[in-house]
């Protein structure tokens, strides 16, 4: 009977049909006003039987910095997964602000509504110089014939300076992006999303491989993003999230374990039970 | 107190557009633009000008076999365009080459007319003598030039439109691109053999008279289709620059170097891989149409692997990825090819072979590398 179930639906009244809807630029409708710009409820997903996500229910506030820690296989990359639209999830709700659903977006709609990924892996365009990354990360047409007569304006190029100085590579926006150290990738590929006006940010273990002078200007560079977008960062390194000491949740199994100030978290039993103990 | 000098932002070494200031840092492009320009001066006054016995004098002959490295040059252009900056290698490229050598050999089949053997005013001899009644369909309109010009870019962008967006949509890349390219060709080779298709079968098309009226053994018809060719080598330069030099451009190369990432950024690469293929092909295409008016034959070996692989070859000797580079390459090997093929015809091919290993193993570069690692020593 679906499909008299689906004839039934068209008959309803007290709705517009959505390909009706005027056509809502999808960074304008973000709606944070309640404060939390991420809303992720009863998420759960499931690989054969295993529960990588196991209802997991966690809310990001605008402009907040926030560390997410847990062992390895507590689900930290799935949850990015879900929030990117690269996954979908089995059960639960996933919303952008209050009105957009992520769950029926598809990918690149996410990413253009604002929110950025950053991989583990730095990968940027060797061959192209810093100031070229930046340009192709930055938003706008994507197309091949608008691309091909493009210029570059003076906005556009004070957009890239910008971002060049945010990330502090302005001495090196002339080199090839594969010249540069790791750490100075790292900052590259947070200089391209941030190219991508995102609002929501999300740092995928930033300081692996990085020494201490980068880790610390790597801080510095994630709490003065802070406020003006949300970043969500996923890390491994303890000293790391202990340097930026935010609001802490620790992932164990799927689910949140623990949320709360560093120093709260890192007294709680069960936290040093499944983590900082081993 | 003195004003602190702003430092000049990086963001100044990201042109502009792509048109302006085109050849700025790009002395082989200003070189090989500033060749041409004195060829088509020069030549012609050495050829018409200086008496035959005089040191200077360029040959008919000499003119003749210039203008068909200069086609080969566009064909290598063209095939660096793919290779160089898209990270594509074709070895089918040959393929557009002899379809726009192809159309233009049916526009010098059809201007015949009743000259041909069995004097047929429609038919060409080789429809006459499979006795044929009346002209294929796809035959139609060749007798016109504007027909068969635009044929020249149809025919080769047609097919590689198709092939680029059935190969690229299905995200087909490296090694097995290169096959099933290979393969297009092959397979267009074998159809082009069989004489029911209509295209002069093995023989292929040849005894051209006439080219708009010139007779197209004549000296200065020679000269001016030399001098065409230059020109279309230039303009083909100018538009693969131009390519190169835009975001476009940008986003090709990131896609060779890192297509997963170029794609996460929003860029459809499989319609930035179709466009430049589409592209390359017409230029290639052109390049065909202009070689064969210059030989005076065109037949299906033309679009034998071998002649595709001869192409990678130019390319990978005068230096990917440098547009410049190429079209040295083409012009170099090509002169090899017709000083050895004098000397000693069988060993030309290990000769080939050897240079393409030499290239690979010790200057993978090519030649415009070597140049440029000469430069900073000094």
């Amino acid at each position: 009977m679906s499909w008299l179930d689906g004839a039934r639906e068209t008959m309803r009244r007290d709705r517009v049909f959505d390909f009706m809807l005027p056509a809502v630029d999808p960074q304008a409708a973000i709606d944070a006003s309640h404060g939390p710009i991420l809303y992720l409820e009863d998420v759960t997903v499931s690989f054969d039987g295993f529960k990588a996500l196991d209802a997991l229910t966690l809310y990001i506030n605008d402009g907040e910095l926030r560390c997410i820690i847990g062992p390895n296989g507590a689900g930290k990359s799935t949850m990015m997964d879900v929030i990117t639209g690269r996954l979908r999830p089995d059960a639960g709700e996933a919303w952008l602000g209050q009105r957009l659903d992520l769950l029926r977006m598809p990918e690149t709609e996410i990413s253009r509504a604002g929110i950025g990924r950053k991989f583990q892996k730095p990968t940027v365009f060797p061959e192209h110089r810093v100031v070229e990354n930046l340009e192709l990360a930055m938003t706008g047409p994507r197309g091949v014939w608008s691309t091909l007569g493009r210029r570059l304006t003076g906005e556009d190029r004070d957009r890239i300076d910008a971002a060049l100085s945010e990330v502090g590579l302005q001495a090196e926006g002339h080199l090839q992006a594969g010249q540069l150290s790791h750490g100075q990738k790292q900052w590259l590929e947070i200089g391209m999303l941030l190219m991508q006006n995102p609002r929501v940010l999300l740092v995928d273990e930033p300081v692996a491989g990085m020494t201490h002078q980068e880790m610390d200007r790597t801080a510095d560079l994630l709490q003065r993003l802070a406020g003006r977008h949300s970043v969500v960062l996923v890390e491994h390194d303890m000293d790391f999230v202990r340097s930026i000491a935010r609001t802490v949740t620790v992932l164990h199994q799927g689910s949140v374990l623990a949320e709360g100030p560093m120093d709260q978290i890192q007294s709680d039993p069960r936290v040093i039970e499944v983590y900082l103990g081993e | 107190m003195a004003a602190v000098d702003p430092t000049p932002s990086a963001t100044s070494l990201i042109p502009e557009a792509p048109h302006r200031r085109l050849l700025h840092g790009d002395l082989g492009g200003k070189i090989l633009l500033g060749t041409m320009a004195l060829l088509i001066v020069v030549v012609p006054v050495l050829n018409m000008g200086v008496p035959p016995d005089s040191p200077f004098h360029v040959s008919d002959y000499a003119v003749n076999l210039l203008g068909r490295y200069l086609c080969f040059a566009l064909l290598a252009i063209a095939l660096d365009l793919v290779w160089g900056y898209a990270g594509v290698l074709s070895l089918g490229h040959g393929a557009f080459f002899a379809l726009g050598g192809y159309a233009m050999g049916m526009y010098l089949m059809r201007q015949i007319g009743s000259r041909g053997v069995y004097g047929d005013p429609v038919l060409p001899d080789f429809m006459v003598f499979m006795g044929w009644e009346q002209l294929p369909w796809y035959w139609y309109g060749f007798d016109q030039f504007w027909f068969a010009a635009i044929m020249v870019l149809l025919a080769p962008g047609l097919l590689g439109f198709v092939f680029g967006w059935l190969a690229f949509r299905s995200r087909v890349t490296g090694v097995y691109l290169s096959i099933i390219s290979q393969a297009m060709t092959f397979a267009l080779m074998l159809a082009f053999f069989r004489s029911e298709m209509g295209f002069g079968g093995d023989t292929g098309l040849t005894d051209f008279r006439e080219i708009l009226g010139f007779n197209i053994a004549a000296s200065e018809t020679r000269l001016v289709l030399f001098m065409v060719s230059a020109v279309a080598l230039a303009a083909g330069y100018l538009i693969c620059r131009m390519v190169v030099r835009s975001r476009a451009g940008r986003v090709l190369t990131a896609v060779r170097d890192a297509e997963p990432r170029a794609r996460s950024l929003g860029y459809r690469t499989d319609h930035y891989k179709v466009w430049v293929w589409t592209l390359s092909a017409m230029l290639a295409g052109v390049a065909g149409a202009l070689y064969v008016p210059q030989v005076g034959i065109i037949n299906p070996s033309e679009f034998s692997p071998l002649s595709s692989i001869e192409a990678v070859v130019w390319v990978a000797v005068g230096g990917r990825g440098t547009l410049y580079g190429a079209a040295l390459g083409g012009v170099l090997v090509n002169y090899a090819q017709t000083v050895f093929t004098a000397m000693f015809a069988e060993l030309w091919l290990f000769v080939l072979g050897g240079l393409f290993v030499a290239v690979t193993l010790f200057f993978p570069r090519g030649l415009v590398g070597l140049i440029r690692r000469g430069e900073k020593k000094s």
